[in-house]
């Protein structure tokens, strides 16, 4: 910054969500660079796959600690489904499952120090959002056709009334995508600005920098919380949309 | 629903298996949207916030394309703002009484608060 050059070498809160290109590549006139986010997504999946393989390679009866591990996150979400969409979301089970760990593995991964957080970047949750939302989409009209749209009709409003509840239903319909990804990134970009922010007292505090120290422990405990939660928001809400778009109301 | 139905015995098992399941978690009062709530407040709280703003968002961006469409310059903006805050009123509505995600009505196989109450009443 040119107006700000005394400041010297200060360490911008932000700066940790900045991308850095790791192995330039360009195709065509398009930078697909691979950059620190992307690192992190082959480490996140590199790492699930590991979990899972290892999970899977005995099939004990008594699991051992991999295997219990797996087991842990498949039933999780199985569960998930059952409550949320009932048997027929058993066919989606691939889906929101590979959402959930990659989200849960990008935000656990963030936790690590010196880390890259790729969930709190609005271009990744936006696309996953994306992906749910056309999916979602699809598969509404896939099983219902254009009776699909009787979806931004709701029931037992009069007739006079279609007009202005439409435009709110449609609005409201594509509000999803929007909400789904905000809150995701909103929160692990909040998240992560906070902790370094407080961190950032704890040197310029001197001997009372232990009050923020202590504030920055608890917040990295309610941060893991965060990604757990985060996560598993982003799967149930997925899990719902698929049971709206499964039974039409 | 038009659910299609294979004449296989097994899947008329699934089914009914899945029936008896969901009505004894009824019945034990582990209704699925209850216990979602109820383990995770935290996590229900903050699908609220979010989704006022993304209503409003939606709202504000698809008046504004109008507006450049058409060249109506506030107009549409402005109508669209009140109905995407509307909708965004809508969905901390649907959320806060456990109807799932941001479109949600009522379910078929599960009436309104009134009206399963009198249905419990008369069982």
């Amino acid at each position: 910054m040119a107006t700000d050059t005394h400041g010297g070498e200060q360490h911008s809160p932000l700066e940790q969500f900045q991308i850095k290109e790791l192995i330039p590549i360009e195709i065509g006139g398009n930078d697909i660079s691979f950059s620190n986010s992307a690192l992190m997504m082959v480490i996140a999946v590199t790492l699930i796959i590991m979990l899972m393989l290892l999970g899977t390679r005995k099939r004990a009866m008594v699991p051992g600690r991999w295997q219990a591990a797996a087991e842990l996150c498949y039933e999780f979400v199985a569960n998930l489904i059952r409550d949320t969409v009932g048997n027929e979301g058993r066919k989606y089970f691939p889906f929101v499952f590979t959402l959930f760990m990659f989200i849960l593995f990008g935000n656990l991964l963030g936790m690590a120090p010196y880390a890259f957080t790729f969930t709190s970047h609005v271009a990744v949750t936006f696309a996953m959002a994306m992906v749910v939302f056309t999916g979602v989409t699809i598969l509404g009209f896939a099983k219902h056709g254009l009776k699909f749209f009787s979806f931004f009709v709701p029931p037992g409003v009069p007739l006079w009334m279609w007009p202005l509840m439409i435009p709110i239903e449609v609005i409201s319909y594509l509000s999803r995508p929007v909400s789904l990804a905000m809150r995701l990134f909103a929160n692990m970009l909040a998240g992560h600005t906070l902790l370094k922010v407080f961190a950032g007292f704890v040197p310029a505090l001197g001997a009372a920098g232990v009050f923020p120290l202590a504030f920055v422990g608890a917040i990295t405990g309610l941060e893991f919380l965060i990604a757990f939660l985060q996560a598993y928001v982003f799967a149930i809400l997925t899990c719902l949309y698929i049971n709206d778009a499964l039974h039409l109301h | 629903m038009t659910e299609r139905e294979p004449p296989k015995p097994r899947d008329d098992l699934d089914e009914r298996l899945s029936k008896f399941r969901s009505e004894r978690d009824v019945a034990t009062g582990r209704n699925r949207f209850k216990t979602d709530s109820a383990n995770n407040g935290l996590g229900f709280a903050m699908r609220i916030g979010v989704e006022v703003v993304a209503a409003v968002i939606i709202g504000v961006a698809f008046g504004l394309f109008l507006d450049d469409w058409l060249g109506t310059k506030p107009w549409f903006m402005l109508l669209f703002f009140v109905l995407g805050s509307a909708a965004g009123m809508f969905n901390v509505y649907r959320v806060v009484r456990h109807q799932g995600g941001a479109v949600g009505y009522r379910r078929q196989d599960k009436p309104g608060p009134e009206m399963s109450k009198t249905d419990m009443d008369g069982e």
